[in-house]
């Protein structure tokens, strides 16, 4: 059943003051689109001509960002209000999700069909060149090499990042010491990709054999420690693509955590109490009760981690730079981007990520539909 | 009977639990450790030995070196103190009997051995915050680096990078689940032509990587004299993140007691009303959780500030930090600060609004 929206304000002009009234909304609803205008734009000279130091500018920055969108909105919903109420109804959808479809629109929906037409140009954007970028992106053999590393990024990366991500959550939501090892696992997650790169980097780094020299980071440290040879762990293909994808394990295995730590809390507790007076084990009741309820979740976070990995940048970039054999799909797109200045080598990259990514979006939108019956 | 049994159950078990998390939590948090711990370390020990040589620990100091008369053959096997190796293993190193480290210095003809024997070593000590001040401040910095040369340079200014982080993080954070809220909304509750398509192209854009839309874009900023400015990255990180903000709110705003809403519209309130007034609120469990995961991206987030922002006056600490591991790969008393200096806040963050995921938030209201 849909709610229909409904405006039963009812109606106190009388006929002899219609006229008057009409005029002064239309005055007022001037006063307040000139008045928002103004301030949206004095708060935009004001930022964009940076003369205020940055303690000032900062704070006027966020206010006018965050400010001048909530004062969009309720603009735009007055003028909306004062409309004829036939007129509003159809209008007032458009101003809830115009701006998020404009957005959406400008940002990824039209871009996928710019970077499509510059997919078959060269590398100005200027001549065709046919399928050549395509050619390029499945016959080169560095293209080849990001293949087989994002598909060991994803099937590794994501298989362990909700596993442990699931484990976790479903252990620690019986301990009292919960809040502490969830804290602990979701550390990882407040540190940007650089941030873990530094950590990272740290403890696989390696000075070298020699006499005097005392390996300072951890696994080397190990390794001799056991009367092993250390090595340059970042520099041994193919391994070294594993060690960069324990460190998305270490950042992501947080994410999932939480989001399915709070799926899982919003389990009924009777429907786990049933199940355990029916004789269920705890094994059987995670089974049978926590992943069925929360399938929806699971998905969701599977996708995020899945896309997650496929567009691993930021490790890779920090960590190696695309050497010794751990180029990605995205580290290459910026090469060819910012780099090498090939805009369509570049964009048939992007394409080429965005069909990788083409069975997980028809994948959503069947479950969402399915999902879907009272909508 | 049943749940007495279960809490005994629970008792036996949860030792085994605790012990699993314990171990996956120690994994997790040591290489934290090491680099909180280096962080403080002066440089000059930094490079000399591991993080760990802080704690309390044996290790061989020396106490004395060996040098062999002249009449002792080097060429082949040589004795010493009743001990028979060749020149390499000395070189190695040996393990005496009495438990002396003996140790060949240099070439054969130095004829020297350094001795040595494991002692404790107790905490270290000369922690201080120089490394802190070295990153933060524009000023110019001194350390001693690796080979023992002094190194004198530019600070790297991250208080800066740190408040531009700020100005980036905050409105990246709210304008998207502003947006998205009245969205969610939208596609919830009000009915209008096209509603299902479009929605279908938000679950269909949720997956788009963001790669696409890089070049096309930062064509426009150029033209639109975005590039490099804050507006401009507030917007791209808005249109990236819409499509999965709408997504999560619209699925929670969906679930919500439709009684509620109704008996307000009988009362006469307007949708804007009830969105300000019951939803907004109502979804404070979702809209905090998801203002936690984005503004954790886009602090954390590297290639759109890259694209879009750069170095100069307006670089975040992601830049920053990648630009000192790029510049001075082996710097690690000013990555190490640096780095912290980067996870400071967003952990905070994290930790404060913690208690919005505690579950039955939304059964309460609605009961009260």
């Amino acid at each position: 059943m849909t709610v229909e929206p409904m405006n039963v304000k009812p109606d106190q002009e009388g006929k002899t003051g219609f006229l008057s009234s009409v005029l002064g909304k239309i005055l007022l609803g001037i006063v307040i689109v000139s008045g928002t205008a103004f301030i949206l734009w004095w708060g935009y000279n004001f930022l964009s001509a940076n003369n205020a130091p940055q303690i000032v500018q900062i704070p006027v920055a966020i206010l006018w960002g965050v400010g001048g969108v909530a004062l969009l909105y309720t603009v735009l919903n007055w003028l909306v209000e004062q409309l004829p109420r036939n007129a509003a109804r159809v209008l007032q959808p458009l101003i809830f999700i115009g701006p998020a479809v404009l957005l959406m629109g400008w940002f990824l929906a039209v871009p996928v069909f710019r970077s499509l037409t510059a997919s078959f140009r060269d590398s100005l954007g200027r001549e065709s060149v046919g399928l050549e970028n395509y050619i390029f992106a499945f016959t080169d053999k560095r293209m080849l090499e990001t293949f087989r590393n994002n598909l060991l990024w994803l099937v590794f990366g994501t298989s362990f990042s909700v596993g442990l991500g699931l484990l976790i959550a479903t252990l620690a939501d019986r301990t009292k010491a919960e809040v502490l090892y969830k804290s602990i696992i979701f550390t990882p997650m407040a540190i940007s990709f650089v941030g873990a790169g530094v950590i990272w980097k740290f403890v696989y780094t390696y000075k070298g054999t020699g006499y005097g020299i005392n390996e300072i980071g951890l696994i080397n440290a190990i390794i001799t420690g056991l009367g092993g040879t250390p090595q340059p762990w970042l520099n041994i293909p193919p391994w070294n693509n594993f060690f960069l994808i324990v460190i998305m394990i270490w950042l992501q295995t947080g994410y999932a955590m939480v989001i399915l730590s709070s799926a899982i809390k919003g389990v009924p507790s009777e429907l786990l109490e049933a199940a355990r007076i029916d004789g269920s084990s705890e094994w059987n009741a995670f089974w049978s009760v926590i992943v069925p309820y929360i399938k929806g979740t699971l998905i969701t976070v599977t996708t995020t981690v899945v896309i997650f990995s496929l567009k691993t940048f930021d490790i890779v970039r920090v960590m190696t730079g695309g050497n010794n054999q751990t180029n990605v799909i995205a580290n290459e797109f910026y090469l060819q981007s910012f780099t090498y200045n090939h805009a369509g080598r570049a964009s048939a990259i992007a394409v080429v990520l965005l069909i990788l990514v083409l069975p997980v979006i028809i994948n959503n939108l069947r479950e969402f539909n399915r999902g879907r019956k009272g909508f | 009977m049943a749940a007495k049994s279960y809490k005994a159950q629970k008792g036996r078990s949860s030792l085994l639990v605790n012990l699993i998390l314990i171990v996956i939590c120690v994994i997790w948090l040591v290489p934290i450790l090491g680099i909180l711990i280096t962080s403080f370390r002066p440089s000059t020990d930094i490079f000399q030995s591991g993080w760990w040589t802080v704690f309390p620990h044996k290790q061989y100091v020396q106490s004395g070196e060996i040098i062999l008369p002249a009449d002792v053959d080097v060429s082949g096997p040589i004795t010493i103190d009743g001990v028979t190796h060749t020149f390499e293993e000395w070189r190695q190193g040996v393990t005496m009997p009495d438990g002396r480290y003996l140790e060949w210095f240099g070439n054969r003809r130095t004829r020297k051995l350094t001795v040595s024997a494991k002692e404790w070593v107790g905490f270290a000590t000369g922690f201080n915050l120089k490394n802190y001040e070295d990153v933060l401040t524009g000023k110019t910095i001194t350390y001693i680096d690796g080979n023992g040369q002094t190194i004198t340079r530019k600070g790297n200014d991250l208080s800066r990078a740190f408040l531009n982080s700020l100005a980036v993080a905050i409105p990246a954070t709210i304008i998207p689940i502003l947006i998205a809220a009245f969205a969610a909304f939208g596609f919830a509750w009000l009915n209008f032509p096209g509603r299902n398509i479009i929605f279908s192209v938000v679950v269909a854009l949720l997956v788009v990587p963001l790669q696409i839309a890089l070049i096309p874009i930062l064509q426009d900023y150029v033209k639109l004299g975005l590039n490099g400015t804050f507006l401009g990255i507030w917007l791209a990180h808005t249109g990236f993140g819409l499509p999965l903000a709408t997504y999560l709110l619209f699925n929670y705003i969906s679930t919500l007691p439709r009684e509620l809403l109704e008996s307000a519209y009988i009362d006469g309130a307007s949708n804007f009303t009830i969105f300000v007034r019951m939803i907004l609120p109502l979804s404070v469990p979702a809209l905090a959780s998801f203002a936690i995961f984005q503004f954790l991206w886009v602090w954390n987030d590297y290639l759109v500030a890259l694209v879009f922002l750069g170095g100069g006056e307006n670089q975040v600490v992601t830049y920053a930090v990648a630009s000192l591991v790029g510049e001075k790969g082996q710097d690690w008393h000013l990555m190490t600060a640096a780095a912290f200096v980067s996870m400071v806040l967003p952990l905070a963050v994290f930790l404060g609004l913690q208690k919005y995921f505690v579950r039955g938030m939304l059964a309460g209201s609605v009961k009260g």
